[in-house]
């Protein structure tokens, strides 16, 4: 695990919307969907984000992609900063950088076959010839499992699933090295997810693909993601390896979010400790001052609705931002039982 | 099979049917069973399983045409629900069966006030003023965990966030002490940390009124942690039916035993690789004379194809609807 190359490496990025009001459209605020986000992602291996609708993590992965136009911040994706490029220089990056949208519905046009969208990319990236570039979908048809025969129908005729496969195809189509995979399986059925997913991850194996793992669904996310991170109003607020972070959450907030997620068995069920959170996720538009959490933290301290806890390693690979952790075992915080080698905070 | 006696709700063979442009299209297929007072129903199943289907059949909320009920009874407080008129199921709906739907942005009137919402069905089923009615609504926003209800009456449903926007749904639900609430789907659009929320809520509520509750859902998790028994629901008919416990722990239909392998859970083992259940779901053009699961089944044989089969009792109060026999692993005889 020790030395992998950096493919993804994300400082400090921000992306705020302008809030315009008036008859002059005057800006009179921000909100600040993504604020001050810092990761890495290595090569081949899967990072999953997590977080509450409105947390901002669907921003967080078209502005990595600059489908924005970043606020502050750099991206550098296979060694290349592209956190302040042109719209025109990033087309010539596009190839290695790809996207799998949420809503298998909306992302395919119902007018153009599925050969024609698969095919698109192609158009757009390459000069092949008609016949090359027909037997590419067709090779990226058997990729994700859809048959040969149906490259001629459009997009209605098939199933939520096979739709999402359409989408993974056409994300595939010019080999890249990165793939953004926005709730990909959001929108399918619990037995359709598993077949998604499955499907992701043998491509993953075969083509040594790296994702971006974007879900509210936590189990999906444990299942899929090597590393994870917990995004809340904006800003992540733990970061770890996996198995560290469902078995010893440090955050408050990932405490109680995965104490949240109701578990397929009725034994466990009952025993689980629930962490009932109280009210709503604040405006990002207005976040409350000092740490972003303090206004639904069970274990909130004054010290957390005055200043901004900073984002901090406590042990290797697994970094958090929370009071609770300042000078660990002074403060009488509560301390975690670790059970990661060499993981002693 | 269901037994008579003392359930409040018990639906018998209930047949729906959508006559479309391309055909008929068999949503609901003699599904029959029970609701005894106090209990939580868990209904799960895919997307076009039918179980909104069923329980919208239940209380006549389906535009006719194109649905249609074809067959069957709904027996409620000594009356059949199905043969009554317009006239009659508009009084009891909402005042003897509350409906919770799932999305609660598109189910509120966004023109009225949060407060005219909770006090109309009180107005015009229990006859209250205008003073008693908002007294009421006060005390059921309270109820729900709404904070400063008496200010909030006056706020329009935009105003409130997902989570509360659902309680103030349940509210409504809840105004006219019905004997049946049916929850469709009630928090798939919310949060896991508000759908943590609103269990606990109803968990709460069921303690202190005493209503019995059926709980639509696609999420196995929802359904272990509050139902009482639970019925699974697969092509517009019911695969299996039982004690929740029971259930979960020897599962009896291949179906509810493949969907609780391809979930994945944030405690325990993490498995290195998914289960799949193959395929797709069923096309419901035509009545069915055949298992609906029989293509994605990994036990299914001739007789399968052949015939639809009826539900097996496998244990006391616990039926599932396959020829094959978990406990021996063969094919049943009769």
């Amino acid at each position: 695990m020790a030395e992998q190359r950096k493919l993804v490496e994300v400082r400090d990025l921000k992306m705020y919307f302008p809030i315009n009001t008036g008859i002059l459209r005057r800006h009179t605020g921000d909100v600040k969907a993504v604020d001050g986000v810092s990761f890495d992602i290595y090569e081949g291996e899967t990072l999953g984000i997590v977080g509450e609708s409105g947390c901002g993590k669907s921003t967080c992965g078209r502005a990595v992609l600059r489908l924005y136009d970043i606020t502050a911040g750099t991206i550098k994706i296979d060694g290349v900063e592209i956190g302040a490029k042109g719209q025109s220089a990033l087309r010539k990056m596009r190839p290695t950088m790809q996207m799998v949208f949420q809503d298998p519905q909306a992302c395919l046009n119902p007018r153009m076959t599925v050969a024609a969208i698969i095919g698109e990319p192609l158009d757009e990236h390459t000069d092949w010839s008609k016949a090359k570039k027909l037997e590419r979908i067709y090779e990226l048809m058997d990729a994700v499992g859809l048959n040969r025969s149906f490259a001629n129908r459009y997009p209605h005729a098939f199933s939520g699933g096979q739709r999402q496969r359409i989408g993974i195809a056409r994300a595939l189509a010019l080999n890249p090295k990165f793939i953004i995979c926005d709730e990909p399986i959001a929108a399918l059925d619990v037995s359709i997810q598993a077949q998604v997913v499955n499907l992701l991850e043998d491509l993953q194996d075969s083509l040594g693909l790296t994702y971006m793992f974007i879900s509210h669904d936590l189990s999906m996310v444990r299942h899929i993601a090597d590393r994870v991170a917990v995004m809340y109003l904006g800003k992540i607020v733990e970061l770890a390896p996996r198995d560290a972070l469902y078995a010893t959450p440090r955050h408050p907030y990932t405490e109680a979010l995965l104490s949240a997620v109701p578990d397929p068995d009725p034994k466990v069920e009952a025993r689980v400790q629930r962490i009932i959170l109280k009210g709503d996720v604040p405006s990002p538009s207005n976040p409350p001052k000092g740490c972003n959490f303090s206004t639904r933290c069970p274990k909130v301290m004054d010290i957390c609705r005055q200043i901004d806890p900073e984002y901090r390693e406590l042990a290797p690979g697994h970094f958090t931002a929370c009071h609770l952790y300042n000078d660990a075992g002074e403060t009488g915080a509560p301390r975690y039982e670790c059970n990661q080698q060499g993981e002693d905070a | 099979m269901p037994e008579t006696g003392s359930s409040v709700l018990q639906v018998q063979n209930l047949k729906t049917v959508f006559a479309t442009r391309a055909g008929d299209i068999h949503a609901v297929n003699s599904v029959s069973f029970d609701l005894r007072p106090g209990e939580l129903l868990g209904v799960v199943g895919e997307s076009g399983s039918g179980k909104s289907v069923t329980m919208m059949s239940l209380i006549g909320l389906l535009p006719s045409p194109p649905a249609e009920v074809r067959a069957g009874s709904v027996q409620f407080g000594g009356n059949d629900l199905l043969k009554m008129s317009q006239r009659k199921l508009q009084e009891l709906r909402g005042r003897d069966i509350g409906f919770v739907f799932q999305d609660p942005m598109t189910s509120l009137n966004p023109v009225f006030t949060v407060g005219f919402q909770i006090m109309e069905p009180l107005r015009k089923h229990m006859g209250m003023d205008k003073a008693r009615a908002r007294q009421r609504a006060v005390e059921l926003l309270e109820l729900v965990g709404i904070p400063d209800a008496a200010r909030r009456l006056g706020d329009f449903p935009h105003q409130f966030s997902g989570g509360m926007r659902q309680r103030v749904m349940i509210a409504i639900a809840l105004a006219c002490d019905p004997k049946v609430l049916i929850a469709d789907e009630p928090t798939t659009a919310l949060d896991v940390t508000i759908q943590a929320q609103i269990l606990e809520l109803v968990k709460d509520l069921r303690q202190k009124l005493g209503m019995a509750i059926i709980w639509i859902t696609h999420d196995l998790g929802v359904i272990a942690g509050i139902a009482d028994r639970v019925m699974v629901m697969y092509g517009g008919q019911v695969a299996e039916y039982g004690p929740v416990r029971e259930v979960f722990a020897n599962p009896a239909h291949p179906y509810t035993r493949a969907l609780m392998t391809t979930v994945p859970s944030v405690r325990g083992e993490r498995a290195p690789k998914l289960n799949v259940i193959e395929g797709q779901p069923p096309m419901l053009s035509q009545h069915p004379t055949a298992c609906p699961f029989r293509a994605r089944c990994a036990h299914a044989f001739g007789r399968c194809s052949r015939e639809n089969p009826p539900r097996y009792t496998v244990a006391e109060g616990h039926d599932s609807a396959c020829f094959w026999d978990h406990q021996t692993g063969e094919a049943r005889n009769g």
